[in-house]
């Protein structure tokens, strides 16, 4: 109530003060800022409310609301943006589930939902559309790239991942480009913070290899288990389960390992130090790939700020569909189905001079990687 | 027992290995039975406190996740500072049975004559009290905990396994604690007034019994397992806010099945409990794999696993309505 009263007396006083101004553009945020997913939203609302901040535009309104990683009151939450807030735009979903709960009943009211992390396939195929965009990846692709890196060392992985939408895009995408056997295969809770039945099966499997997608606490609990089990065998995931917010609380167990990202620290172009640098600036702490992904969501909605009005859905959407911006991971185009194109990269954990864990690029996985499902896409 | 194990080998061989054998089986069986009862003396150092506080005060506490998170906290904050484990681990007693006896005092203490709906709402509410408060001081990215020097590793196991040092330390604390509690109830002054208190709350405070001091100890002291199992986990795991929900929902399913009050019952359903979940993830997959395609089976697998502690307790509360030991109304 408070919110849409200040929100109203801006409105006024704006009006009053220069009619030329133009309507504030309302930008609803539905993340994880509560829970043990909230390292991952926090990260997310920071880099977009900084990025909003630094680009000096006033007229953008944010509504950031706390889903507490919970679908069904990511849903509310979405129906009193859309119904009671009149939000223009919706961005901030954290996790596929959620993001399966939300964006097909927004898109369908005609809102524009940019996604800066899931990239469920179900939204990517025959259901995608023309408000969903998804500036982050489609799910599989991280994992697509571990599996084609996996050839070069490995002939028997063993895969694990929590059982939900994202966790099974993971293996799938891991085993479109993985070209040898599986010694095992398993599904998780979502949440679960105890490994050692896994643990345990991956010792007997025999397996030359570990790959596993378990983002947040859960690879933490993962990693700091499997370190300490005494299994050698080699452990590679997705930069998720790698990322700057989870690798302080894994400690050492994590240097070496090799993982698969569309973005890291080290990445070399003057917006990605841009990035670093602001970030690092304002909340004293490196920025995680939730960061880098939501930086580059809030700085393409306001170049097509700056292009288009976004009561003009048309012209906005064509305004979004150019991404003409500057990508802190370089190179971005939309595919057909409005998902990135992008180069996506392996990149290895290291310790900095002062001791701090972070990752470093090695190699390019892929060049200008387009998701599997943009053919099933009509767009 | 060869049938059973040339039945579980059977099951086993559907995994895509050649490399399996009887041996390597048995290994991988011991191992899995050691995890499920270190999750289950985990459950118990959670549950113990629990069905202390429930048998003794009637009050149905859901704070006492929170405590086990401050106990996590505790450790790896003072740990982090003074760079030992132990110090931590003291640290982390003291800090939730503090926090616990302050609640006591503060709010708990109002709540035993009310019903039971008011208690869930007030100790709810200390649920969201803590965690905020927990990331208000902490924030909210995962402190980091390591395993002390002294508990690295792994060590080796009767056929050819190894199994962590660590979680067999914890399976010793757990059995420590088991023991500890049995002797201070059954064989001290303040056991015996635990006991009185359970049995007739009126009578032990006629009896001269200060009731506001016991109450208060044994909030404490079931605040202070709910700490300890808080640093122990926080070690293996993140520690991060709202870590002790889920382990408080498993905590209650062990006492409901052992039988509310009852600190036996909260042993034997907590290693029930850890036994259970840990050879359903470990098996259900397997055996479904049997009869479906193995993607299927590990989907459908995983799911089913999930629910089977549940699927145990109903089939226990279906014979047994009030639990396994249920301590005397």
């Amino acid at each position: 109530m408070n919110r849409i009263l200040a929100a109203s007396l801006l409105g006024l006083s704006l009006a009053t003060s220069s009619l030329a101004h133009a309507e504030p553009v309302k930008i609803g945020v539905i993340t994880t800022l509560s829970g043990g997913g909230a390292g991952l939203g926090i990260d997310m609302r920071d880099a977009f409310t900084l990025a909003i901040k630094q680009s000096g535009n006033k007229d953008v309104e944010l509504v950031i609301e706390d889903d507490a990683q919970k679908p069904e009151l990511a849903v509310q939450i979405a129906e009193k943006m859309i119904q009671g807030d009149k939000v223009d735009l919706m961005t901030g979903i954290i996790w596929s589930n959620l993001a399966m709960a939300v964006v097909p009943n927004t898109v369908a009211q005609d809102v524009i939902y940019l996604s800066p992390n899931a990239g469920p396939s179900a939204l990517a195929g025959a259901n995608c559309n023309p408000n969903y965009f998804n500036v982050a990846y489609q799910n599989d692709n991280f994992h697509e790239a571990m599996g084609q890196y996996a050839n070069k060392d490995y002939k028997n992985a063993f895969i694990l991942a929590p059982n939900y939408p994202a966790g099974k895009d993971a293996l799938t995408g891991f085993k479109r480009y993985y070209k040898g056997s599986l010694a095992g295969e398993i599904y998780t809770q979502v949440g679960q913070t105890d490994y050692a039945a896994e643990i345990a099966q991956i010792r007997a499997s025999g397996a030359d290899s570990v790959y596993f997608f378990l983002p947040g606490g859960m690879g933490i609990a993962f990693m700091k288990q499997y370190a300490q089990s005494g299994v050698n065998i080699p452990v590679m995931g997705p930069g998720f389960s790698f990322s700057q917010d989870v690798l302080p609380a894994i400690g050492d167990a994590a240097l070496g390992v090799k993982n698969s990202a569309t973005w890291s620290k080290d990445l070399d172009n003057e917006a990605n130090k841009e990035f670093v640098e602001a970030f690092k600036a304002e909340y004293k702490r490196l920025p995680s790939i939730y960061a880098a992904q939501s930086w580059d969501t809030a700085n393409l909605i306001l170049a097509a700020l700056s292009k288009a009005d976004v009561k003009d859905k048309d012209a906005f959407r064509a305004a979004l569909k150019a991404a003409d911006f500057q990508s802190v991971r370089g190179k971005f185009v939309f595919n057909n189905n409005n998902h990135p194109i992008q180069n996506i990269y392996v990149r290895e954990v290291v310790k900095e001079d002062d001791g701090t864990l972070t990752n470093k690029i090695i190699a390019t996985a892929f060049d200008d990687h387009k998701d599997a499902y943009a053919e099933k896409c009509s767009m | 027992m060869p049938g059973l194990h040339a039945g579980i080998r059977s099951v086993i061989h559907v995994l895509p290995n050649e490399a399996w054998t009887g041996l390597l089986f048995t290994a991988l069986l011991i191992e899995q039975l050691l995890n499920g009862l270190q999750l289950g003396v985990m459950l118990f150092l959670m549950a113990a406190g629990l069905t202390l506080i429930f048998g003794v005060m009637g009050l149905i506490n859901l704070a006492h996740g929170s405590l086990y998170m401050i106990g996590a906290f505790a450790c790896a904050t003072v740990a982090a500072a003074t760079g030992s484990f132990w110090i931590g681990l003291i640290a982390s007693l003291a800090a939730a049975a503090g926090v616990g006896a302050i609640i006591e005092v503060a709010v708990i203490r109002r709540l035993y004559d009310r019903d039971h709906l008011d208690q869930v709402l007030a100790t709810f509410a200390l649920i969201l009290i803590l965690s905020e408060g927990a990331r208000w001081l902490f924030g909210s990215f995962p402190l980091y905990l390591d395993i002390p020097l002294l508990l690295q590793g792994a060590v080796p196991l009767p056929g050819g396994g190894q199994y962590q040092l660590y979680r067999l330390a914890i399976i010793g604390v757990g059995i420590a604690v088991a023991v500890g509690l049995y002797l201070l109830i059954s064989r001290t002054r303040l056991g015996m007034r635990i006991r009185a208190g359970e049995s007739d709350r009126e009578m032990i405070g006629a009896l001269g019994v200060d009731i506001g001091t016991l109450y208060t100890v044994v909030f404490a002291l079931g605040a202070a397992l709910a700490g300890l199992a808080g640093a122990l986990v926080g070690a293996l795991q993140s520690v991060q806010v709202g870590m002790g929900e889920p382990v408080l929902i498993l905590a209650f399913v062990v006492i409901v099945i052992g039988g509310i009050g009852s600190i036996k019952g909260a042993l034997v359903g907590a290693v029930i409990v850890g036994v259970v979940d840990t050879m359903g993830r470990f098996l259900l997959p397997s055996l479904l794999a049997l009869t479906m395609p193995a993607s299927q089976a590990t989907t459908i697998g995983a799911a089913l696993a999930s629910m089977l502690i549940y699927v145990v307790m109903a089939l226990i509360l279906a014979f047994r309505p009030s639990g396994l030991f249920a301590a005397q109304a």
